[in-house]
């Protein structure tokens, strides 16, 4: 790694230093309701939006109607997604006159983007007109972050409160959410892109006549404003095929800069709330530490590997790093990025189960690839997407005490909170749902000979993209190793499958597990109790996650990237 | 839950007003007003014609597909810069295809631009991009091409030379990217010149 790409590092953790606290305390007084200036802003909207639901704001609801609330948004907006698609044909804003989208394809992309997973099946410039792009994606780029943050913070309510039979309401914390946070980061940031070369026009597709008289066709749309929410949401679905390796969404190292901070911008700040509603920074510092450490050395990982390059390419051609040569593996890679701050932004998005990618991934060298899918087989927890990344950290704190307790023989407690076989069992459903719906999707997908076929490679590397296509979608992530054909009839059925187990099989037991919590009384720490505001804590923590990685898919891994790294260099 | 499935279709309706509609369109309108050509895709003109975006990647072929000397050439595409099909040949690292496309490539670029044996040719000309639609390369492949081009437009190469420094593009803070050349900006300097 070049010295220039150490200090672009060092710059985006410390851009991130900066506003984590910043943005982490906005949060905790958007989701506690706390009065503040802003309230004459968006006050009269947010009740006119309460008003239309039909909802008394200050009522608040039991984990069980929580849960049904969720559940009842997310059908509501697989249905209205689903139809976007299908009618899009009819409906406005399609100047480049796309017909409606298949029935498999439209259930697909509607459970992908409800979910905040935004796996892809289709290119956008083709598949895909205005008004859905707009009305259908960006809308659920807003509300499945939003929901998100919505289920992280009934779990923090759930362990703070003491003796509580309700979690907040799920309508309020979506509506403040949206509106008080998500919103104003977007428009900020979409005049950002704008002003540095990202594309803003409905005007359609534009042919021109090129310099060597033949013609190319530009592609539209209003890029800015979904590009600045698919990456501030952990979404990742892109309006473009390439996603953020495309010019018109990412046209220099500015933006690739930018959009990097902003898909960890709120993952990494939600620890913080967390702290800071547990009324203890610490509490929030350790988990924060835990996903920063992972995340850190992970990316560090990818980035060495990419810029190491491929020594298959032959003696007479450089990827060493000079004033003048772009180093590193550069097949599919854009040369104003480069190879490290290309694996930089990949490995972020993986860690954050955004899925956008600056880059291919299914050319990375075989380690940096196994890299990329490692962040994303932590369970979305280093830092993890918006609140999926937080309840995901906070269950697997939840082992790392029990482990501890079980170590000195003594009930284990969490923020004064005791953890019992109630609690625990809906914690092992948690860790076990992804992981089984990974790996034997991917069992079934690898016997099944038409799903075989969708394989652009085979060998190790082949096997990679099975399971990085299964892992990706039940972690709700998204990222695509993308030589797997997916726009299949089986893909289509078994990713969104996967998806929709990723996402509520994994929400339900969080809620349940917050409400059991909830009931709790808060005790006063005793002598007896393991500190978890602390660095010992927080190593902890990070180490039981790499132990429950490594149980779970060590084998897989094993046959995968490390097979073919060691078959490459043999 | 019919309740709930009331709230939830009027929340969907709502947020998709505001933030699908609303939020998208006013930024657009927004941006025409304050950024005009960057929301409009950057575009570049030559002799008072549009010729493509500066942003985006274009072939300097002939009509029978053949690379024209007297342009600097883009890097090899997955989509012989579609711009309505961007995307990566998504070859993995040791695949035999990717290995012995590399291969072809380095000997048509060493054919096409003269480049003996002994000296390496940066990766950039012999891989392809992630969009398929790169519009840079890097400052060693423009070198290399450089007497190539200059040859064929009865140029001296040190005139070829101060063009590409002019088209090169320098990272933000000196740590943002790479510096690279943009090559529309390249070919469309010299066309002017030429005139």
């Amino acid at each position: 790694m070049a010295a220039r790409d150490w200090l672009y590092f060092a710059l985006l953790i410390g851009a991130l230093a900066v506003s984590v606290p910043l943005l982490g305390v906005y949060l905790a007084r958007v989701l506690e309701g706390t009065p503040q200036r802003g309230d004459r802003v968006w006050g009269p909207l947010e009740r006119l939006i309460y008003r239309a639901l039909g909802i008394d704001s200050r009522a608040e609801q039991r984990w069980r109607t929580y849960a049904s609330s969720v559940l009842a948004f997310s059908a509501a907006s697989v249905l209205v997604l689903y139809l976007l698609q299908r009618l899009q044909g009819v409906l406005p804003l399609n100047p480049t006159h796309v017909g409606g989208v298949t029935p498999a394809l439209s259930w697909n992309t509607a459970v992908s983007f409800v979910t905040n997973t935004n796996w892809q099946n289709y290119a956008g410039e083709t598949a895909m007109s205005y008004f859905t792009q707009m009305v259908g994606f960006v809308t659920q780029n807003f509300v499945s972050a939003a929901a998100g943050i919505a289920v992280a913070v009934a779990l923090i309510r759930g362990l703070v409160r003491s003796r509580t039979a309700t979690l907040g309401n799920f309508w309020v914390d979506v509506t403040r959410v949206v509106v008080r946070v998500l919103l104003p980061l977007s428009v900020v940031s979409t005049l950002v892109l704008v002003a540095s070369g990202v594309i803003d026009t409905l005007a359609g597709t534009h042919v021109v006549h090129t310099v060597s008289g033949s013609t190319q066709s530009l592609p539209g749309g209003a890029i800015a404003p979904q590009e600045v929410i698919k990456e501030l949401g952990t979404n990742g679905g892109g309006p473009f095929n390439a996603n953020s390796a495309h010019p018109f969404e990412n046209p220099t190292g500015f933006t690739n800069f930018f959009e990097n901070y902003l898909l960890l911008l709120i993952p990494f700040s939600l620890p913080w709330t967390f702290g800071v509603m547990a009324g203890s920074r610490r509490q929030g510092a350790s988990v924060l530490a835990a996903m920063a450490v992972l995340w850190a050395a992970l990316s560090f990982g990818a980035m060495a590997a990419e810029t190491s390059g491929s020594h298959l390419l032959g003696p007479g051609i450089t990827q060493h790093a000079t004033a003048t040569v772009v180093g590193g593996n550069l097949t599919g890679k854009e040369v104003r990025f480069g190879a490290a701050q290309s694996a930089l932004f990949n490995s972020s998005a993986t860690a954050t189960s955004t899925g956008a990618v600056d880059s291919a991934s299914d050319s990375y060298t075989a380690l940096g690839g196994g890299a990329l899918l490692t962040n994303m087989m932590f369970g979305e927890v280093s830092p993890g997407g918006v609140g999926s990344g937080l309840y995901g950290m906070l269950i697997l704190a939840l082992v790392s005490v029990f482990i501890a307790g079980l170590m000195v023989g003594r009930t284990p407690e969490y923020l004064g909170k005791k953890i019992q076989a109630a609690e625990m069992k809906l914690v092992a459903i948690y860790i076990l749902v992804v992981p089984l719906a990974a790996l034997s999707l991917t069992a079934f997908a690898l016997l099944w000979p038409s799903a075989r076929a969708s394989l652009l490679n085979h060998g190790a590397h082949g096997l990679t993209e099975m399971i990085y296509a299964f892992v990706s979608t039940s972690n709700n992530n998204g990222s695509a190793f993308a030589g797997l054909n997916g726009n299949t009839g089986f893909f289509n059925i078994a990713l969104g499958l996967a998806m929709l187990l990723g996402r509520f099989a994994t929400i339900v037991p969080v809620l349940a597990l917050a409400g059991s919590l909830g009931a709790k009384p808060r005790l006063e720490e005793s002598a007896g109790t393991l500190p978890t505001g602390t660095p010992l804590f927080a190593l902890l923590l990070t180490g039981v996650t790499v132990i429950i990685v490594g149980l779970t898919y060590f084998p897989v891994l094993a046959l995968g990237p490390l097979l073919e790294h060691f078959v490459a260099h043999a | 839950m019919r309740r709930q499935l009331l709230s939830a279709l009027g929340a969907v309706l709502m947020f998709s007003l505001l933030t699908g509609l609303a939020y998208p369109l006013v930024m657009t309108g927004v941006s025409h007003v304050l950024f005009p050509s960057a929301a409009q895709g950057s575009l570049i003109r030559s002799h008072g014609r549009v010729v493509g975006s500066s942003l985006i990647g274009q072939e300097f072929v002939s009509s029978a597909g053949q690379p024209l000397a007297q342009y600097f050439q883009t890097r090899p595409s997955a989509s012989n810069d579609n711009g309505l099909a961007s995307g990566a040949t998504n070859l993995g690292p040791s695949s035999a295809n990717l290995l012995q496309s590399v291969h072809q490539l380095e000997v048509a670029y060493r054919r096409f631009n003269h480049v003996p044996a002994g000296v390496e040719i940066p990766s950039d000309a012999v891989t392809t991009s992630g969009s398929g639609l790169d519009p840079d390369i890097s400052i060693a492949n423009a070198r290399l091409q450089a007497p190539r081009v200059a040859a064929a437009r009865h140029l001296p190469v040190s005139v070829v030379y101060s063009l590409i420094n002019s088209a090169t593009i320098h990272p933000a803070l000196g740590i943002l990217g790479e510096p690279v050349v943009n090559v529309l900006e390249l070919n469309v300097a010299l066309d002017s010149r030429a005139h």
